[in-house]
Protein backbone atom coordinates (compact mmCIF):
# COMPACT_ATOMS: atom_id res chain seq x y z
CA UNK A 1 0.00 0.00 0.00
CA UNK A 2 3.00 2.34 0.33
CA UNK A 3 3.30 3.51 -3.23
CA UNK A 4 6.19 5.68 -4.36
CA UNK A 5 5.14 8.96 -5.94
CA UNK A 6 1.60 8.95 -4.59
CA UNK A 7 -0.36 11.57 -6.53
CA UNK A 8 -2.26 12.99 -3.60
CA UNK A 9 0.89 13.82 -1.66
CA UNK A 10 2.05 17.43 -1.86
CA UNK A 11 5.50 18.17 -3.27
CA UNK A 12 7.67 20.33 -1.01
CA UNK A 13 9.99 22.02 -3.42
CA UNK A 14 12.05 24.04 -0.96
CA UNK A 15 12.27 27.63 0.28
CA UNK A 16 13.39 30.28 -2.14
CA UNK A 17 13.48 33.94 -1.10
CA UNK A 18 11.20 36.00 -3.31
CA UNK A 19 13.17 39.16 -4.17
CA UNK A 20 9.97 41.07 -5.00
CA UNK A 21 8.14 40.44 -1.73
CA UNK A 22 7.51 43.44 0.51
CA UNK A 23 7.38 41.23 3.56
CA UNK A 24 8.51 37.68 4.31
CA UNK A 25 6.51 35.58 6.76
CA UNK A 26 8.10 32.35 8.01
CA UNK A 27 6.30 29.63 9.97
CA UNK A 28 8.99 27.21 11.10
CA UNK A 29 9.02 24.12 13.25
CA UNK A 30 12.01 22.21 14.69
CA UNK A 31 14.60 21.55 12.03
CA UNK A 32 12.69 23.89 9.74
CA UNK A 33 14.83 26.68 11.25
CA UNK A 34 17.74 25.27 9.25
CA UNK A 35 15.85 25.83 6.00
CA UNK A 36 15.84 29.56 6.73
CA UNK A 37 19.46 29.56 7.90
CA UNK A 38 20.41 27.92 4.59
CA UNK A 39 18.53 30.65 2.71
CA UNK A 40 20.58 33.31 4.49
CA UNK A 41 23.72 31.56 3.26
CA UNK A 42 22.56 31.59 -0.35
CA UNK A 43 20.38 34.72 -0.60
CA UNK A 44 22.25 37.02 1.77
CA UNK A 45 20.96 38.96 4.79
CA UNK A 46 19.06 41.80 3.13
CA UNK A 47 15.62 40.21 3.25
CA UNK A 48 15.80 39.76 7.03
CA UNK A 49 14.85 43.36 7.79
CA UNK A 50 11.48 42.67 6.13
CA UNK A 51 11.07 39.26 7.79
CA UNK A 52 8.75 37.99 10.49
CA UNK A 53 9.52 34.52 11.92
CA UNK A 54 7.18 32.35 13.94
CA UNK A 55 9.09 29.45 15.43
CA UNK A 56 8.29 26.39 17.53
CA UNK A 57 11.13 24.10 18.58
CA UNK A 58 9.15 20.91 19.39
CA UNK A 59 11.55 17.94 19.19
CA UNK A 60 14.66 20.03 18.44
CA UNK A 61 14.56 22.09 21.62
CA UNK A 62 18.05 20.89 22.58
CA UNK A 63 19.52 22.24 19.34
CA UNK A 64 18.96 25.91 20.27
CA UNK A 65 17.75 26.79 16.80
CA UNK A 66 15.79 29.70 18.32
CA UNK A 67 19.08 31.32 19.38
CA UNK A 68 20.44 30.93 15.86
CA UNK A 69 17.31 32.56 14.46
CA UNK A 70 17.57 35.44 16.96
CA UNK A 71 21.20 35.97 15.93
CA UNK A 72 19.98 36.76 12.41
CA UNK A 73 18.32 39.84 13.87
CA UNK A 74 15.13 39.63 11.78
CA UNK A 75 12.46 42.32 11.98
CA UNK A 76 10.31 40.04 14.19
CA UNK A 77 10.96 36.70 15.86
CA UNK A 78 8.33 35.06 17.99
CA UNK A 79 8.70 31.61 19.52
CA UNK A 80 5.75 29.44 20.49
CA UNK A 81 5.73 26.70 23.14
CA UNK A 82 3.64 24.29 21.02
CA UNK A 83 2.39 23.86 17.45
CA UNK A 84 -1.26 24.82 18.22
CA UNK A 85 -0.07 28.08 19.79
CA UNK A 86 2.06 28.85 16.73
CA UNK A 87 -0.84 28.09 14.37
CA UNK A 88 -3.06 30.41 16.37
CA UNK A 89 -0.54 33.21 15.97
CA UNK A 90 -0.01 32.39 12.28
CA UNK A 91 -3.77 32.69 11.80
CA UNK A 92 -3.84 36.10 13.48
CA UNK A 93 -0.84 37.37 11.49
CA UNK A 94 -2.42 36.23 8.20
CA UNK A 95 -5.60 38.04 9.16
CA UNK A 96 -3.64 41.30 9.13
CA UNK A 97 -1.26 40.49 6.29
CA UNK A 98 -0.97 42.96 3.43
CA UNK A 99 -0.50 42.54 -0.31
CA UNK A 100 3.03 41.57 -1.14
CA UNK A 101 3.49 39.21 1.80
CA UNK A 102 5.26 36.00 0.85
CA UNK A 103 4.82 32.91 3.04
CA UNK A 104 7.39 30.23 3.79
CA UNK A 105 6.65 27.08 5.81
CA UNK A 106 9.20 24.50 6.91
CA UNK A 107 9.33 21.61 9.37
CA UNK A 108 7.81 18.15 9.60
CA UNK A 109 5.10 17.17 7.15
CA UNK A 110 2.39 17.27 9.82
CA UNK A 111 3.34 20.84 10.71
CA UNK A 112 3.43 21.95 7.07
CA UNK A 113 0.02 20.39 6.49
CA UNK A 114 -1.53 22.22 9.43
CA UNK A 115 0.05 25.57 8.50
CA UNK A 116 -1.23 25.13 4.93
CA UNK A 117 -4.74 24.54 6.30
CA UNK A 118 -4.56 27.83 8.18
CA UNK A 119 -3.40 29.61 5.01
CA UNK A 120 -6.08 27.88 2.93
CA UNK A 121 -8.76 29.22 5.27
CA UNK A 122 -7.52 32.72 4.42
CA UNK A 123 -7.94 31.95 0.73
CA UNK A 124 -4.21 31.75 0.06
CA UNK A 125 -3.34 29.72 -3.04
CA UNK A 126 -1.28 26.73 -1.92
CA UNK A 127 1.01 27.08 -4.90
CA UNK A 128 2.05 30.56 -3.73
CA UNK A 129 3.57 29.26 -0.48
CA UNK A 130 7.15 28.00 -0.36
CA UNK A 131 7.45 24.78 1.64
CA UNK A 132 10.38 22.65 2.71
CA UNK A 133 10.23 19.36 4.59
CA UNK A 134 12.82 19.23 7.38
CA UNK A 135 13.21 16.89 10.33
CA UNK A 136 11.44 13.66 11.06
CA UNK A 137 9.42 11.73 8.47
CA UNK A 138 6.71 11.11 11.10
CA UNK A 139 3.21 11.44 9.72
CA UNK A 140 -0.02 13.04 10.81
CA UNK A 141 -2.75 10.46 10.25
CA UNK A 142 -6.52 10.58 10.28
CA UNK A 143 -8.37 7.42 11.30
CA UNK A 144 -10.94 6.84 8.54
CA UNK A 145 -13.21 5.10 11.05
CA UNK A 146 -13.50 7.52 14.00
CA UNK A 147 -12.00 10.55 12.12
CA UNK A 148 -9.60 11.22 15.00
CA UNK A 149 -6.17 12.60 14.09
CA UNK A 150 -2.96 11.23 15.58
CA UNK A 151 0.22 13.30 15.28
CA UNK A 152 3.82 12.12 14.88
CA UNK A 153 3.06 8.59 13.75
CA UNK A 154 6.35 6.74 13.16
CA UNK A 155 5.12 3.23 12.57
CA UNK A 156 2.67 1.30 10.47
CA UNK A 157 0.51 -0.16 11.78
CA UNK A 158 -0.08 2.09 14.78
CA UNK A 159 -2.83 2.24 17.37
CA UNK A 160 -5.37 5.04 16.85
CA UNK A 161 -5.08 7.28 19.92
CA UNK A 162 -8.84 7.89 19.77
CA UNK A 163 -10.65 4.61 19.00
CA UNK A 164 -7.86 2.07 19.58
CA UNK A 165 -8.06 0.30 16.21
CA UNK A 166 -4.81 -0.87 14.68
CA UNK A 167 -4.32 1.27 11.58
CA UNK A 168 -2.34 0.79 8.40
CA UNK A 169 -0.97 4.14 7.21
CA UNK A 170 -2.01 4.51 3.59
CA UNK A 171 -0.08 6.59 1.10
CA UNK A 172 -3.08 8.82 0.49
CA UNK A 173 -2.97 12.42 1.69
CA UNK A 174 -5.71 15.00 2.17
CA UNK A 175 -4.55 18.61 2.13
CA UNK A 176 -7.92 19.72 3.44
CA UNK A 177 -7.44 17.58 6.54
CA UNK A 178 -3.65 17.92 6.49
CA UNK A 179 -3.18 14.21 7.14
CA UNK A 180 -2.59 10.75 5.69
CA UNK A 181 -5.33 8.14 5.86
CA UNK A 182 -5.26 5.33 8.42
CA UNK A 183 -7.34 2.20 7.75
CA UNK A 184 -7.94 -0.75 10.10
CA UNK A 185 -5.31 -3.36 9.23
CA UNK A 186 -6.96 -6.44 10.73
CA UNK A 187 -10.60 -5.73 9.84
CA UNK A 188 -10.92 -8.98 7.91
CA UNK A 189 -9.38 -11.13 10.65
CA UNK A 190 -9.45 -9.19 13.95
CA UNK A 191 -6.44 -9.82 16.17
CA UNK A 192 -4.02 -10.53 13.33
CA UNK A 193 -2.38 -7.09 13.10
CA UNK A 194 1.35 -7.46 12.39
CA UNK A 195 3.82 -5.79 14.78
CA UNK A 196 4.43 -2.08 14.14
CA UNK A 197 7.28 -1.35 11.77
CA UNK A 198 9.12 1.97 11.97
CA UNK A 199 8.53 3.34 8.48
CA UNK A 200 8.57 7.09 9.23
CA UNK A 201 11.64 7.77 11.43
CA UNK B 1 -43.28 1.15 -17.46
CA UNK B 2 -44.62 0.36 -14.03
CA UNK B 3 -41.94 -0.92 -11.69
CA UNK B 4 -42.86 -3.09 -8.73
CA UNK B 5 -40.55 -1.96 -5.97
CA UNK B 6 -39.21 -4.64 -3.65
CA UNK B 7 -38.83 -4.44 0.09
CA UNK B 8 -35.40 -5.83 0.92
CA UNK B 9 -32.26 -5.15 2.97
CA UNK B 10 -28.60 -4.52 2.18
CA UNK B 11 -27.39 -5.18 5.73
CA UNK B 12 -28.02 -7.52 8.68
CA UNK B 13 -30.31 -10.21 7.19
CA UNK B 14 -29.43 -9.28 3.56
CA UNK B 15 -32.72 -10.11 1.87
CA UNK B 16 -31.67 -8.45 -1.42
CA UNK B 17 -32.37 -10.57 -4.52
CA UNK B 18 -32.63 -9.82 -8.24
CA UNK B 19 -35.78 -10.89 -10.08
CA UNK B 20 -35.18 -12.80 -13.36
CA UNK B 21 -35.89 -9.51 -15.21
CA UNK B 22 -33.39 -7.64 -13.05
CA UNK B 23 -30.74 -10.24 -13.87
CA UNK B 24 -31.26 -9.77 -17.63
CA UNK B 25 -30.98 -5.98 -17.31
CA UNK B 26 -27.75 -6.11 -15.27
CA UNK B 27 -24.94 -4.01 -16.81
CA UNK B 28 -22.36 -6.79 -17.11
CA UNK B 29 -19.01 -4.99 -17.27
CA UNK B 30 -16.88 -7.32 -19.41
CA UNK B 31 -17.01 -7.20 -23.18
CA UNK B 32 -14.06 -9.55 -23.40
CA UNK B 33 -12.81 -12.69 -21.59
CA UNK B 34 -10.03 -10.70 -19.92
CA UNK B 35 -9.88 -7.40 -18.07
CA UNK B 36 -7.45 -4.51 -17.74
CA UNK B 37 -8.01 -0.83 -17.00
CA UNK B 38 -9.10 1.32 -19.86
CA UNK B 39 -10.73 4.72 -20.15
CA UNK B 40 -13.54 2.88 -22.03
CA UNK B 41 -15.94 5.82 -22.28
CA UNK B 42 -18.85 5.74 -24.69
CA UNK B 43 -21.72 8.14 -25.33
CA UNK B 44 -24.41 7.68 -22.69
CA UNK B 45 -27.25 7.09 -25.11
CA UNK B 46 -30.09 4.57 -24.76
CA UNK B 47 -28.85 1.08 -25.68
CA UNK B 48 -29.31 -2.60 -24.99
CA UNK B 49 -32.24 -4.97 -25.24
CA UNK B 50 -35.63 -3.77 -23.91
CA UNK B 51 -35.57 -3.31 -20.15
CA UNK B 52 -31.75 -3.07 -19.91
CA UNK B 53 -30.12 -0.67 -17.45
CA UNK B 54 -28.89 1.32 -20.47
CA UNK B 55 -32.44 2.11 -21.67
CA UNK B 56 -32.86 5.33 -19.68
CA UNK B 57 -30.28 8.02 -18.91
CA UNK B 58 -31.02 7.88 -15.16
CA UNK B 59 -31.99 4.31 -14.38
CA UNK B 60 -34.59 3.45 -11.74
CA UNK B 61 -35.16 -0.23 -10.94
CA UNK B 62 -36.96 -2.60 -8.59
CA UNK B 63 -34.46 -1.89 -5.79
CA UNK B 64 -35.16 1.86 -5.73
CA UNK B 65 -37.21 2.18 -2.56
CA UNK B 66 -35.06 -0.18 -0.51
CA UNK B 67 -31.85 1.49 -1.68
CA UNK B 68 -33.20 4.87 -0.60
CA UNK B 69 -34.08 3.44 2.82
CA UNK B 70 -30.54 2.11 3.13
CA UNK B 71 -29.11 5.54 2.23
CA UNK B 72 -31.29 7.15 4.88
CA UNK B 73 -29.88 4.78 7.47
CA UNK B 74 -26.27 5.41 6.42
CA UNK B 75 -26.79 9.19 6.68
CA UNK B 76 -28.39 8.85 10.08
CA UNK B 77 -25.28 7.05 11.36
CA UNK B 78 -22.75 9.22 9.49
CA UNK B 79 -23.94 12.59 8.15
CA UNK B 80 -20.48 13.24 6.62
CA UNK B 81 -21.38 10.96 3.70
CA UNK B 82 -23.08 14.00 2.23
CA UNK B 83 -20.90 17.11 1.85
CA UNK B 84 -20.75 20.09 -0.47
CA UNK B 85 -18.20 22.90 -0.45
CA UNK B 86 -19.82 26.37 -0.36
CA UNK B 87 -19.01 27.37 -3.95
CA UNK B 88 -21.00 24.40 -5.33
CA UNK B 89 -24.53 25.76 -4.88
CA UNK B 90 -25.16 26.47 -8.59
CA UNK B 91 -24.00 22.94 -9.41
CA UNK B 92 -26.33 21.57 -6.73
CA UNK B 93 -29.32 23.16 -8.49
CA UNK B 94 -28.08 21.93 -11.86
CA UNK B 95 -28.02 18.41 -10.45
CA UNK B 96 -31.45 18.65 -8.90
CA UNK B 97 -32.88 19.79 -12.22
CA UNK B 98 -31.14 17.06 -14.20
CA UNK B 99 -32.25 14.23 -11.93
CA UNK B 100 -35.82 15.46 -11.55
CA UNK B 101 -36.25 15.99 -15.28
CA UNK B 102 -34.87 12.59 -16.26
CA UNK B 103 -36.71 10.65 -13.58
CA UNK B 104 -39.99 12.36 -14.47
CA UNK B 105 -39.50 11.92 -18.24
CA UNK B 106 -38.51 8.25 -18.07
CA UNK B 107 -40.90 7.14 -15.30
CA UNK B 108 -44.00 9.36 -15.44
CA UNK B 109 -45.98 6.79 -13.41
CA UNK B 110 -43.66 7.31 -10.49
CA UNK B 111 -42.34 10.87 -10.69
CA UNK B 112 -43.69 14.18 -11.89
CA UNK B 113 -42.19 17.63 -12.22
CA UNK B 114 -44.30 20.70 -12.99
CA UNK B 115 -42.71 24.09 -13.58
CA UNK B 116 -44.45 27.43 -13.43
CA UNK B 117 -41.60 29.87 -13.94
CA UNK B 118 -39.45 29.52 -10.84
CA UNK B 119 -42.18 27.70 -8.93
CA UNK B 120 -41.58 23.98 -9.20
CA UNK B 121 -43.70 21.07 -7.99
CA UNK B 122 -42.05 17.68 -7.55
CA UNK B 123 -43.93 14.48 -6.79
CA UNK B 124 -42.15 11.26 -5.93
CA UNK B 125 -44.85 8.61 -5.53
CA UNK B 126 -42.71 5.59 -4.51
CA UNK B 127 -41.25 7.55 -1.58
CA UNK B 128 -44.39 9.58 -0.86
CA UNK B 129 -42.79 13.00 -1.36
CA UNK B 130 -44.76 16.01 -2.60
CA UNK B 131 -42.63 19.17 -2.60
CA UNK B 132 -43.33 22.65 -3.92
CA UNK B 133 -40.28 24.92 -4.01
CA UNK B 134 -38.69 27.87 -5.75
CA UNK B 135 -35.87 26.86 -8.08
CA UNK B 136 -32.67 28.55 -6.91
CA UNK B 137 -33.95 29.34 -3.41
CA UNK B 138 -32.34 26.91 -0.99
CA UNK B 139 -34.62 28.06 1.82
CA UNK B 140 -37.62 26.62 -0.04
CA UNK B 141 -36.37 23.04 0.39
CA UNK B 142 -36.03 21.13 3.67
CA UNK B 143 -32.30 20.58 3.01
CA UNK B 144 -29.65 21.52 0.44
CA UNK B 145 -30.81 20.76 -3.13
CA UNK B 146 -28.15 18.12 -3.76
CA UNK B 147 -28.96 16.26 -0.57
CA UNK B 148 -32.70 16.55 -1.24
CA UNK B 149 -32.54 15.00 -4.71
CA UNK B 150 -29.83 12.41 -4.06
CA UNK B 151 -31.90 10.98 -1.20
CA UNK B 152 -34.31 10.18 -4.05
CA UNK B 153 -31.97 8.85 -6.73
CA UNK B 154 -30.11 5.55 -6.89
CA UNK B 155 -26.31 5.61 -7.02
CA UNK B 156 -23.60 7.77 -5.54
CA UNK B 157 -23.18 11.31 -6.83
CA UNK B 158 -20.06 13.42 -7.01
CA UNK B 159 -19.97 16.90 -8.47
CA UNK B 160 -16.61 17.93 -9.81
CA UNK B 161 -15.76 21.55 -10.34
CA UNK B 162 -13.67 22.50 -13.36
CA UNK B 163 -10.91 25.09 -12.91
CA UNK B 164 -7.15 25.44 -13.54
CA UNK B 165 -7.37 22.74 -16.22
CA UNK B 166 -8.29 20.20 -13.58
CA UNK B 167 -11.36 18.64 -11.98
CA UNK B 168 -12.03 19.03 -8.26
CA UNK B 169 -14.13 16.71 -6.14
CA UNK B 170 -16.10 19.43 -4.37
CA UNK B 171 -19.49 17.93 -3.47
CA UNK B 172 -21.06 14.51 -3.14
CA UNK B 173 -23.52 12.01 -1.75
CA UNK B 174 -21.60 8.80 -1.24
CA UNK B 175 -23.21 5.90 0.62
CA UNK B 176 -22.77 2.93 -1.76
CA UNK B 177 -19.09 3.25 -2.46
CA UNK B 178 -16.43 0.69 -3.21
CA UNK B 179 -14.09 1.65 -0.40
CA UNK B 180 -13.36 5.35 -0.88
CA UNK B 181 -14.13 8.19 1.50
CA UNK B 182 -15.83 11.40 0.37
CA UNK B 183 -14.93 13.02 3.69
CA UNK B 184 -11.23 12.35 3.05
CA UNK B 185 -11.22 13.06 -0.67
CA UNK B 186 -13.44 16.15 -0.86
CA UNK B 187 -11.51 19.12 -2.25
CA UNK B 188 -8.98 16.93 -4.07
CA UNK B 189 -8.23 17.21 -7.76
CA UNK B 190 -8.67 14.38 -10.26
CA UNK B 191 -5.15 12.93 -9.91
CA UNK B 192 -5.13 13.26 -6.14
CA UNK B 193 -8.37 11.45 -5.48
CA UNK B 194 -7.36 8.61 -7.79
CA UNK B 195 -3.94 8.52 -6.07
CA UNK B 196 -4.30 5.06 -4.51
CA UNK B 197 -5.34 3.27 -7.73
CA UNK B 198 -2.45 0.99 -8.83
CA UNK B 199 -1.11 0.65 -12.40
CA UNK B 200 -3.54 3.06 -14.03
CA UNK B 201 -1.43 6.22 -13.45
CA UNK B 202 1.58 4.60 -15.11
CA UNK B 203 -0.60 3.47 -18.01
CA UNK B 204 -1.64 7.07 -18.59
CA UNK B 205 -5.29 6.19 -18.02
CA UNK B 206 -5.98 9.17 -15.78
CA UNK B 207 -4.17 11.66 -18.02
CA UNK B 208 -6.31 10.57 -20.95
CA UNK B 209 -9.51 10.47 -18.90
CA UNK B 210 -8.90 13.97 -17.53
CA UNK B 211 -8.19 15.41 -20.96
CA UNK B 212 -11.37 13.78 -22.25
CA UNK B 213 -13.54 15.01 -19.38
CA UNK B 214 -12.31 18.60 -19.48
CA UNK B 215 -13.87 18.73 -22.95
CA UNK B 216 -17.15 17.05 -22.02
CA UNK B 217 -20.03 18.78 -23.83
CA UNK B 218 -23.40 19.85 -22.49
CA UNK B 219 -26.12 17.42 -23.63
CA UNK B 220 -23.59 14.73 -24.53
CA UNK B 221 -23.13 12.62 -21.40
CA UNK B 222 -20.73 9.66 -21.44
CA UNK B 223 -20.62 6.40 -19.53
CA UNK B 224 -18.25 3.65 -18.53
CA UNK B 225 -18.48 0.53 -16.42
CA UNK B 226 -16.27 -0.29 -13.47
CA UNK B 227 -16.46 -3.28 -11.17
CA UNK B 228 -15.36 -4.97 -7.99
CA UNK B 229 -16.75 -7.74 -5.81
CA UNK B 230 -18.62 -7.64 -2.54
CA UNK B 231 -19.40 -10.31 0.04
CA UNK B 232 -23.10 -10.19 0.91
CA UNK B 233 -25.27 -7.67 -0.93
CA UNK B 234 -23.93 -4.77 1.12
CA UNK B 235 -24.25 -1.34 -0.46
CA UNK B 236 -22.33 0.51 2.24
CA UNK B 237 -18.84 -0.91 1.74
CA UNK B 238 -17.28 2.33 2.93
CA UNK B 239 -13.81 2.61 4.42
CA UNK B 240 -15.50 4.28 7.40
CA UNK B 241 -17.21 0.97 8.23
CA UNK B 242 -14.52 -1.38 6.92
CA UNK B 243 -13.78 -2.60 10.47
CA UNK B 244 -17.41 -3.78 10.59
CA UNK B 245 -17.79 -5.40 7.14
CA UNK B 246 -14.19 -6.53 6.46
CA UNK B 247 -14.68 -9.84 8.27
CA UNK B 248 -17.40 -10.81 5.75
CA UNK B 249 -14.51 -11.66 3.42
CA UNK B 250 -13.56 -14.55 5.74
CA UNK B 251 -16.98 -16.19 5.50
CA UNK B 252 -16.89 -17.53 1.94
CA UNK B 253 -16.99 -21.35 1.64
CA UNK B 254 -17.45 -23.61 -1.42
CA UNK B 255 -21.04 -24.16 -0.21
CA UNK B 256 -22.11 -20.50 0.06
CA UNK B 257 -20.23 -18.88 -2.88
CA UNK B 258 -23.32 -18.72 -5.08
CA UNK B 259 -25.35 -16.75 -2.57
CA UNK B 260 -22.67 -14.73 -0.74
CA UNK B 261 -20.30 -13.58 -3.46
CA UNK B 262 -21.52 -10.67 -5.59
CA UNK B 263 -20.22 -8.98 -8.68
CA UNK B 264 -20.53 -5.27 -8.05
CA UNK B 265 -20.83 -3.18 -11.16
CA UNK B 266 -20.65 0.59 -11.28
CA UNK B 267 -22.41 2.26 -14.16
CA UNK B 268 -20.63 5.59 -14.18
CA UNK B 269 -22.18 8.41 -16.18
CA UNK B 270 -20.74 11.89 -16.54
CA UNK B 271 -22.77 14.97 -17.34
CA UNK B 272 -21.72 18.54 -18.07
CA UNK B 273 -23.93 20.87 -16.01
CA UNK B 274 -25.38 23.96 -17.70
CA UNK B 275 -25.06 26.85 -15.21
CA UNK B 276 -22.04 25.89 -13.14
CA UNK B 277 -20.00 24.24 -15.92
CA UNK B 278 -19.26 21.53 -13.34
CA UNK B 279 -19.52 17.81 -14.13
CA UNK B 280 -21.95 15.47 -12.42
CA UNK B 281 -20.43 12.06 -11.87
CA UNK B 282 -23.08 9.40 -11.23
CA UNK B 283 -21.72 6.15 -9.81
CA UNK B 284 -24.61 3.73 -9.88
CA UNK B 285 -23.98 0.42 -8.13
CA UNK B 286 -25.57 -2.84 -9.27
CA UNK B 287 -25.14 -6.09 -7.35
CA UNK B 288 -25.60 -9.61 -8.67
CA UNK B 289 -25.07 -12.92 -6.86
CA UNK B 290 -22.88 -15.56 -8.47
CA UNK B 291 -25.87 -17.92 -8.63
CA UNK B 292 -27.86 -15.20 -10.42
CA UNK B 293 -24.97 -14.36 -12.77
CA UNK B 294 -24.55 -17.92 -14.02
CA UNK B 295 -28.19 -18.08 -15.14
CA UNK B 296 -26.81 -16.21 -18.16
CA UNK B 297 -24.38 -18.84 -19.55
CA UNK B 298 -22.26 -16.30 -21.42
CA UNK B 299 -21.66 -14.30 -18.25
CA UNK B 300 -20.79 -17.40 -16.20
CA UNK B 301 -18.16 -18.48 -18.72
CA UNK B 302 -16.72 -15.05 -19.19
CA UNK B 303 -16.56 -14.02 -15.55
CA UNK B 304 -14.82 -17.30 -14.72
CA UNK B 305 -12.10 -16.44 -17.26
CA UNK B 306 -11.76 -12.82 -16.19
CA UNK B 307 -11.43 -13.66 -12.49
CA UNK B 308 -9.06 -16.57 -13.10
CA UNK B 309 -6.64 -14.46 -15.18
CA UNK B 310 -6.79 -11.17 -13.26
CA UNK B 311 -3.42 -9.36 -12.73
CA UNK B 312 -2.17 -9.71 -9.12
CA UNK B 313 -2.17 -5.94 -8.46
CA UNK B 314 -5.87 -5.77 -9.23
CA UNK B 315 -6.65 -8.78 -7.04
CA UNK B 316 -5.04 -6.96 -4.12
CA UNK B 317 -6.48 -3.50 -4.88
CA UNK B 318 -10.00 -4.80 -5.28
CA UNK B 319 -9.67 -6.81 -2.06
CA UNK B 320 -10.41 -10.17 -3.69
CA UNK B 321 -7.41 -12.06 -2.28
CA UNK B 322 -9.18 -14.18 0.33
CA UNK B 323 -12.12 -15.50 -1.64
CA UNK B 324 -11.03 -15.41 -5.28
CA UNK B 325 -9.73 -19.02 -5.45
CA UNK B 326 -12.96 -20.41 -3.96
CA UNK B 327 -15.02 -18.31 -6.36
CA UNK B 328 -12.96 -19.26 -9.43
CA UNK B 329 -13.31 -22.93 -8.50
CA UNK B 330 -17.08 -22.57 -8.13
CA UNK B 331 -17.41 -20.66 -11.42
CA UNK B 332 -15.32 -23.23 -13.32
CA UNK B 333 -18.33 -25.58 -13.24
CA UNK B 334 -20.15 -23.05 -15.43
CA UNK B 335 -17.37 -22.67 -17.99
CA UNK B 336 -17.54 -25.38 -20.66
CA UNK B 337 -14.75 -23.77 -22.66
CA UNK B 338 -17.11 -22.59 -25.42
CA UNK B 339 -16.35 -19.23 -27.06
CA UNK B 340 -18.34 -16.23 -25.81
CA UNK B 341 -20.21 -13.85 -28.07
CA UNK B 342 -19.02 -10.23 -28.45
CA UNK B 343 -20.48 -7.44 -26.30
CA UNK B 344 -21.81 -7.27 -22.76
CA UNK B 345 -25.47 -8.13 -23.32
CA UNK B 346 -26.91 -11.60 -22.59
CA UNK B 347 -27.41 -14.00 -25.51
Amino acid sequence: MLVAGIKSRPVYSGLNIDPNARRHLFALEGEGALALLDQVKSAGQDFLEKTEILYVATGSRAEDHDRKLAALNPHDLWTAPTIPVLLNRFNAVLGQAKMGTRMYVSGTEGFIGQAMQVAMNHGVDQASIFTEHRGSAARRVQCVHCKGITDSVRTSPFTCTHCGLSLLVRDHYSRRIGAFQGVCIDAEEPGTAPPPEELFP
Amino acid sequence: MNITFKTETFRNDFTFRNSPEAIRRFPFPFHDDKYMYAVNMEPHVPAGPPGHAYNNPIDVDEHYVSEMRDREQVLKEDPLRYQALPHMMAAQWDTLELLMEHQAASYPEHFSLTKDGGNWHWINRPLGIDQKFTFGDAASLPMEPLEFITRQAQGDFVIVDQRDNNLWCDAGMVTTQADWSLDFDIGMNFMEWHGPVPLAHEMGVFDRALKFLLNLQLGKPVRRLNWTMTINPRLDTSPENYHKWGRDRMTVTPENVGNKVHLRCELQSLWRLPRSNAILFVIRCYLIKMEELVTVPKWGRRFHRVLRDLPPELIDYKGLTRYRPTTVEWLSKYDDGQPTSPGIFPE
